[in-house]
């Protein structure tokens, strides 16, 4: 270690900077969308300002890092969006009404989750198709239990969702809390790892002894908690539940993985970016878009501009690091 | 043997075939400890075959597997690390998006609890600052972040790591294959100082002197078996060289300088300098000429192809060409065959501004073109229309040439496309390479068949993505291929 070679100070200066711009472009995206708030409407960076505005951003977050798990072993998951309608609906009826046969359910969606991993894994199949058949089940499903809009979250969950904290908002606090936790589980512990490598070289994860299938089964199963833990952080802030209500997440999830620094393939993700691209998500989304004056009509499509936007921006700028 | 001391692993008529291709055919083998044994042998002979089986990720159809002396029935990847017998395999096994100490934990189930990262790195930095003690590696690079010589430096490092279970026997496919002389001494000298302590190595490299150097026993492989297994002091570059071409030679120096003879006067079509070649020999290739582009595979020969083919649609340097091209692929399943299309289809795509009847294709030109390749080359079908995947490989093969002919490319690129191709088929594509050659066409023809080079006006061997030998028609032989080859270690 005392004589290194003469390259050796250079190209690792390099992989700093690269390790380095690679963690805090998620961070600047977000740092601009908040510029742009605060330039156009400074009252609403204050503590009931960005209550207000971070409103939904809770369950987004939970559903970006749900997509994540699934994204980190090189797989795709089309159906959060109606599966975390499907939980809102049982939230806002059986698990008010009948908390353990509700809760029951929810447990049950894990499993069938974890299920749906084994099944792609044992028959080699796109998880693209299965998902996208299971948005419908899960579709229906909700369909069944609320034909319209109704139900009520129960109290318990109401009060948690509407906790004030002093001087930090709430959505703010989850969203650290969120990161946390999922950085931890993913990236520090020792079948994180395995978890991770999986997705970055399964033949290698194979060969070393390991079970691709619990791995995968494993992450799918990870990828139902989260859906479970959004859609009752969804009703806890809507109060009632309605069978569509989720189906923008699927696409909202996927757009956070990758403005966090994640990528389609290889098990490279990052769950404190997963967290703070959902925020700017949810921030690009209505609050900056009503601050720029835009009518309502054309809210959806100035969103999916500005998600062109900043999609294309990070993949130039991740593409100049790499040369 | 010299060293008459307990065999750790041996095998005993050991098969395995891939389909068709008969891989290992009944190969005996054994190792004892504290020994190091090379193993050495040309393209396909089977050496990475054989040590798939050994490392428990290849199941063998045949034969026994005896380790520590107990036979292995159920031997499986898992079982083999067990019972200590570690493979640093070619194609690397690192994840690339992991750090280098979770790769290390990726090795090793008993790396847990609290301070895992720690210990992991630690185990795995100080075996690489033992090996290679100017490595320049932190525990927590990333590997995808490492060049390609420190991803090798890594893997090598983590296959001699210890935790729980023993590592004694440690095979290395080609470890030096990206390291530079440094490193590469490096990690000999620690072979032999692992070996002086009690652990088995097996040993595969292309670079013989590396071999004969480091290796107790060498044994040298043949058309999947073990041909010759003798003490390393037994052996010399020419014998081995003998052995694994099976032809008795005396050692000529290629100089890659010389002159080559008797090129043909016609027009010049490509001009091509290897990327990595710093001076000296460009590939050349005049109308009507069979080129060969030999060596070892993966030394830069597709490479060098495929630069070629893009540059007939922009311009390239070091690199020019002269006449429309088209490329036969090597691997038909992946680069070549459309496998939703008929026969028809497949042929007619190179050539569809021939066969366009404005703004569509003629169904009738397309049959037209189809059916005057099938009778002439052969093509062994009731109905040119059924789906390519009808075929057999060899006549999907035969498909891909006459997509290829049928064009109006005056310069055929040839990626290995006979792999896997029975004889009858080989010699009927010859005649017609042969054939189209006579009337103006140009071939260049990478081939991992030295037999195939005969068919060649003039041979090109790569090592390293450079070329190291010319030879004209007459200096064409079997021997003299892999002398060149192998080149450079003396």
């Amino acid at each position: 270690m005392s004589a290194l070679a003469p390259p050796a100070p250079r190209q690792s200066a390099g992989i700093n900077w690269r390790r380095l711009a690679r963690a805090l472009l998620p961070a600047l995206s977000l740092t601009l969308v908040l510029a742009a708030i605060a330039w156009l409407n400074p009252r609403a960076i204050s503590y009931f300002g960005f209550t207000l505005m971070l409103n939904l951003a809770v369950p987004i977050a939970l559903a970006t890092i749900a997509q994540m798990f699934v994204i980190a072993g090189n797989d795709l998951d089309l159906s959060i969006g109606t599966f975390v309608g499907f939980v809102c609906c049982v939230t806002a009826t059986w698990l008010k009404d009948a908390p353990l046969v509700g809760a029951a359910m929810l447990l049950g969606c894990i499993g069938v989750y974890a299920a749906l991993g084994a099944l792609i894994y044992l028959r080699n199949l796109p998880s693209i198709v299965v998902t996208l058949g299971m948005s419908f089940v899960w579709q229906g499903l909700a369909i069944l239990l609320l034909p319209k809009p109704g139900g009520k979250a129960p109290d318990w969950l109401l009060a948690i969702m509407g906790v004030k904290p002093p001087f930090i908002p709430f959505p703010i606090l989850a969203a650290v809390a969120i990161a946390a936790v999922s950085y931890f589980g993913l990236m520090r512990t020792s079948y994180g790892a395995i978890l991770r490598g999986s997705g970055g070289n399964a033949i290698a994860i194979d060969r070393a002894g390991w079970s691709l299938l619990k791995a995968k089964a494993g992450l799918f199963a990870l990828t139902g908690l989260f859906g479970v833990l959004s859609g009752m952080a969804l009703v806890g802030i809507t109060t009632s539940a309605d069978a569509n209500i989720g189906n923008g997440y699927t696409l909202l999830s996927i757009a956070g993985v990758i403005l966090g620094g994640g990528e389609f393939v290889g098990g490279r993700v990052s769950p404190i970016g997963a967290v703070i691209g959902a925020l700017t998500l949810a921030l690009a989304a209505s609050p900056l878009l009503t601050f720029m004056h835009i009518p309502p009509d054309w809210q959806v499509a100035a969103n999916g501009a500005i998600l062109v936007i900043v999609l294309a921006a990070r993949v130039m700028i991740s593409q100049k690091g790499r040369e | 043997m010299a060293v008459a001391d307990v065999t750790i692993v041996s095998l005993d008529g050991v098969e395995k075939s891939f389909g068709a291709v008969r891989a290992l055919g009944g190969v005996n083998f054994s190792v004892s400890r504290s020994e190091c044994v090379g193993l050495v042998g040309h393209n396909g002979a089977g050496k990475s075959t054989l040590m798939h089986v050994l490392a428990g990720t290849a199941a063998p159809d045949k034969g026994r597997i005896v380790i520590a002396g107990v036979e292995q029935r159920q031997y499986s990847a898992a079982r083999a690390k067990d019972l200590g017998v570690r493979c640093v395999f070619q194609e690397l096994s690192l994840c690339p998006n992991l750090t280098v100490a979770e790769n290390a934990r990726v090795f090793h189930p008993a790396l847990r609890g609290f301070n895992w990262r720690r210990k992991a790195g630690k185990l795995i930095v100080d075996k690489l600052d033992e090996i290679f003690p100017d490595h320049g590696i932190g525990a927590s690079d990333l590997i995808q972040d490492l060049s390609i010589g420190r991803r090798q430096m890594v893997e090598v490092a983590r296959a001699f790591t210890v935790s729980d279970r023993p590592a004694d026997l440690v095979i290395l496919d080609e470890p030096t294959s990206s390291l530079d002389a440094h490193t590469a001494g490096q990690l000999l000298a620690f072979v032999r100082r692992s070996v002086a302590n009690g652990v088995s190595c097996i040993f595969i490299s292309h670079i013989l002197g590396e071999v004969l150097r480091n290796c107790d026993r060498i044994a040298v492989m043949r058309d999947g078996k073990v041909v010759v297994a003798d003490r390393a002091e037994a052996f010399d570059r020419n014998k081995l060289i003998a052995a694994m071409g099976g032809v008795h030679q005396s050692e000529r120096e290629v100089n890659s300088a010389s002159v080559p003879t008797g090129r043909s006067q016609a027009p010049v079509r490509v001009r091509a300098l290897p990327a990595r070649q710093s001076e000296g020999v460009e590939l050349i290739a005049h109308e009507g000429e069979v080129i060969g582009l030999a060596g070892l595979a993966g030394h830069g020969q597709t490479d060098l192809l495929l630069s070629i083919f893009s540059a007939s649609t922009r311009r390239r340097v070091g690199v020019e060409v002269a006449a429309p091209v088209a490329l036969v692929a090597g691997d038909r399943q992946s680069d070549g065959i459309f496998p939703q299309w008929s026969i028809s289809e497949n042929i007619g795509v190179r050539s569809l501004s021939k066969l366009r009847d404005g703004l569509l294709i003629s169904r009738r030109r397309e049959d037209d073109l189809a059916n005057a390749w099938r009778d002439k080359i052969k093509i062994r079908t009731p109905d040119m229309h059924n789906n390519i995947l009808s075929l057999s490989g060899g006549n999907q093969q035969k498909a891909l040439f006459a997509r290829a002919l049928a064009s109006d490319a005056a310069i055929v690129l040839m990626d290995d496309p006979m792999r896997g191709v029975d004889f009858g088929t080989k010699l009927e594509v010859y005649a017609l390479i042969r054939e189209e050659a006579r009337a103006g066409r140009t071939f260049l023809w990478y081939t991992t068949e030295t037999d195939e080079l005969k068919n060649c006006d003039h041979v090109y061997v790569f090592r390293n993505g450079a070329i190291v030998a010319d030879l004209a028609r007459d200096e064409i032989s079997e021997e003299r291929v892999i002398q060149s080859s192998f080149a450079g270690a003396h």
